[in-house]
């Protein structure tokens, strides 16, 4: 059987290249990262004239001079030398007509690559509505390709773009048309002959366009790791560069002036333009929500709509996925026989699903919203109006969506960095992301605050308890600035990061569009992060429950804290669970880390509680509900709340718990990493390990750091 | 030398070359020599802008307004 053929579609971003995707495949889709990079890579497959196809959806890009990572991947798939990805045997570049000189330069790149091209006009409509009128027929001669116009909203519209592919063979065009000065051609016959040819295996088809990649930008000699090949390429570049210099022409600009010379060409006597100033819808609504005072007030507004989705209404869905699986294990328990398997999948295999499954409700919420807000091109406006607030502590505009998200959770908000397109600001708000106060540390704050920090009134009309919270939340959002700041000076990108950013016309967001992605960050989320977090589920189960106690009455004896007096079996069974967890390895493990955490203030008890709060940083407080075997009825904050305030050393009889030792485990809880879903999800969104492992280290050491400095400082003063 | 930082707001100039870190990209992305630039509005704090240029819309931080120089 021969091998598929495969199509890439290409384009700059905004031109529909998504909505073109799916129209195309369908929901035969596959979306993954490219090996080691944090960029996605969508494949899907078509039938076309009873044909098989494989369709790749490259990144959209300007130009085929990388800037992104994203942008030299599209480069590597079509010159053929990415290894993961064969070269396209077609290639279907899609150009804006509303923006076809910025469009047409990108095209005029590939059409220089050998391989056969077909261009789709798309957003004809919104040239119209601007007044453009552009002749696809002329545009199509000029060229020597086929130019196909399409609305690519509707199912016919593709099918034009089927029916021509199963029509007609494509031949390669002829490169070069731009017709490069004879400067720039012997310049680019210099790399070839001296760096090209003898040092490298790329295919004929695209010596020209390599030779013009490093004519024009250093970027891409630094990318060469060898030194000393990077050295001798250097000086090749440099003598090429000299060529075009002596004739008075600048090295940097030759390639691209000369192709928009002949871009000018094209479109001239192709594309009308109606004389009078059209102010269309988009102006009219970009006057308001990029006004210095209307728009960031419009921007908080829609901020707090997502809030509140993502607080509020994903509140009833978690609750029901919550009594869900809590049936499940209730039911599975009853159903099979008591042992070790029973309590595997209950405790461990349904309770960690029930932990990955729990995250979906906010997922999709807030995907929901932000497809909107791509999809409509207002995420570029918001980026705009919050960019200059945003850079000065070291982020960027784009940053801020996923900065708030993580109020309610670290998990969407990392998801929705996606949004950012530079890498290093991406990293940099993914590394800081945790800092925000998410809705899982709110039960601990609760509980130590109303145990710990006296009810008093300050100034007035605030509470000391209030300025309490008040504080975590500020703690965190300082902490994160700071983080931003110092990581800005110590992570260096290897591609310069310009921030020339598109703002795209508005349009109405495509309500399959917004589905498919609100689904497929849900499945993503599910089969990616959700293994992991099944896994490390399973061994904080297995660390919780071993090893077994066998005997069931000689707990009594070890009971260290009170009331050996009567039990009710309510309580008997509580104790027994306090004592098996008490014996098991993660009960060992809190007593061994004693040492460690003693200086912050923690006995072993919150060192149990440090490890299964690994699980969920809420789950802190059931870890010392069972070891202060609290019952299950009544207020149970109330009962824990006095059982900490009453727990005493037993050697010296002062109590274990001071108001200190309770800022210091807040403050811990506002700044270390504990929590495995967003290792997993900083895991999956990074590609690597490698920046889930920093995430973790910087974040606790800082932890560990400020919970020492508060506890001691604050126990001496008192 | 003036640059595109310096354009009023609502107003238009043509640009004259450009420099910098970021040259052949502002290049590609239509900065061309002889091209007409348009400030369409500032952000709150005064910066990035919003240019028009070739037809489209496109934000400009201020270092990179400061590289393209105008006629």
């Amino acid at each position: 059987m021969s091998r598929e053929k495969t199509i890439a579609l290409v384009g700059n971003p905004n031109t529909g290249k998504s909505t073109l995707f799916n129209g195309l495949t369908g929901l035969k889709q596959k979306i993954a990262n490219y090996p080691g990079v944090t960029v996605e890579r969508k494949v899907g497959y078509a039938k076309i004239g009873g044909e098989k196809y494989r369709i790749v959806d490259l990144p959209g890009s300007y130009s085929l001079n990388p800037k992104q990572i994203d942008e030299r991947i599209t480069y590597q798939v079509l010159a053929g030398t990415y290894e993961h990805e064969p070269a396209p045997d077609l290639i279907v570049v899609l150009v804006d007509a509303s923006n076809l000189d910025r469009n047409l330069y990108l095209t005029s790149q590939v059409m220089d690559l050998g391989i056969p091209v077909i261009v789709v006009l798309s957003m004809i409509d919104v040239a119209q509505d601007r007044g453009i009128n552009v002749d696809a027929d002329r545009i199509s001669k000029v060229l020597g390709v086929p130019v196909i116009p399409m609305v690519a909203k509707e199912e016919r519209e593709v099918q034009k773009l089927r029916d021509y592919i199963s029509g007609h063979k494509v031949d390669p065009p002829k490169p070069l048309q731009w017709s490069p000065s004879e400067p720039l051609q012997k310049a680019i016959e210099t790399l070839i002959n001296k760096w090209i040819k003898p040092n490298t295996n790329l295919p004929e088809r695209v010596w020209t366009i390599e030779a013009l990649r490093f004519i024009g930008d250093d970027q891409a000699i630094n990318l060469i790791n060898d030194i000393k090949k990077q050295h001798q390429l250097r000086e090749i570049v440099e003598e090429a560069r000299r060529l075009l210099e002596e004739s008075g022409k600048n090295y940097a600009a030759e390639e691209v002036l000369s192709r928009y010379d002949y871009i000018e060409k094209c479109t001239s006597g192709s594309v009308t333009e109606s004389s009078e100033k059209i102010e269309t819808i988009s102006d009219k609504i970009d006057a308001v929500v990029t006004h210095k005072i209307f728009g960031p007030i419009i921007f908080v507004m829609i901020l707090l709509l997502m809030f509140q989705s993502i607080f509020s209404w994903a509140e009833p869905f978690m609750n029901l996925i919550d009594l869900l699986f809590i049936e499940t294990g209730t039911w599975v328990s009853k159903t099979l026989p008591e042992g070790i398997l029973n309590d595997l999948l209950v405790e461990g295999v349904i309770a960690g699903l029930g932990g990955v499954v729990i995250f979906l409700p906010q997922i999709m919420f807030l995907f929901f919203f932000i497809s909107i807000l791509e999809g409509t091109g207002y995420m570029a406006r918001a980026a705009f109006v919050m960019d200059g607030f945003m850079t000065r502590i070291g982020l960027h505009g784009r940053s801020v969506v996923p900065l708030m998200s993580g109020f309610a959770c670290a998990i969407p908000g990392i998801m929705a960095t996606r949004t950012i397109e530079n890498w290093r600001d991406r990293i940099i708000t993914i590394m800081v992301l945790p800092f925000m106060a998410c809705s899982a540390r709110l039960p601990v704050y609760a509980i130590m605050i109303a145990a710990f920090i006296p009810n008093e009134s300050f100034l007035g009309i605030f509470t000391l308890q209030g300025l309490t919270f008040f504080g975590l939340y500020f703690l965190g959002i300082v902490t994160a600035i700071i983080a931003a700041r110092v990581m800005k000076q110590i992570i260096k990108s290897d591609i310069p990061s310009p921030f020339i950013m598109e703002l795209p016309s508005y349009k109405m967001p495509k309500w399959s569009g917004v589905f498919y992605n609100v689904f497929d960050r849900g499945r993503v989320f599910v089969t990616e992060a959700g293994k992991i977090i099944l896994g490390i589920s399973i061994v904080l189960w297995f660390l919780a429950s071993f090893p077994r106690m066998e005997s069931q009455n000689n707990f009594v004896a070890e009971q260290s804290v009170e009331n050996v007096n009567e039990y009710s079996p309510d309580q008997t069974e509580q104790q027994q669970a306090s004592n098996k967890l008490r014996q098991s390895y993660a009960g060992q493990f809190g007593q061994f880390i004693e040492p460690v955490i003693k200086p912050l203030g923690f006995d072993w008890k919150i060192g149990i509680g440090l490890i299964t709060s690994f699980a969920a940083r809420e789950v802190m407080v059931g870890t010392l509900n069972t070891i202060y075997s609290v019952q299950h009825e009544g207020d149970e904050q109330m009962a824990l709340r006095e059982k900490l305030r009453s727990d005493v050393d037993s050697e010296t009889g002062e109590p274990i718990y001071t108001v200190w030792t309770a800022l210091s485990l807040m403050v811990f809880f506002a700044l270390a990493m504990q929590c495995m879903s967003t290792i997993a999800i900083v895991k999956r969104e990074t590609n690597s390990w490698k920046w889930p492992a920093v995430m973790f280290t910087y974040m606790t050491a800082l932890a560990y750091i400020c919970s020492m400095l508060v506890y001691q400082v604050g126990s001496a003063i008192s | 030398m003036k640059t595109l930082s310096d354009v009023k707001k609502k107003s238009s100039a043509i640009v004259k070359g450009v420099k910098g870190s970021d040259t052949l990209r502002l290049l590609e992305m239509g900065f061309t020599p002889g091209s007409k630039v348009e400030v369409v509005r500032a952000a709150p704090l005064g910066f990035p802008i919003e240019v028009k240029v070739r037809g489209y819309l496109v934000s400009l931080r201020k270092s990179e307004a400061e590289c393209i120089e105008i006629k």
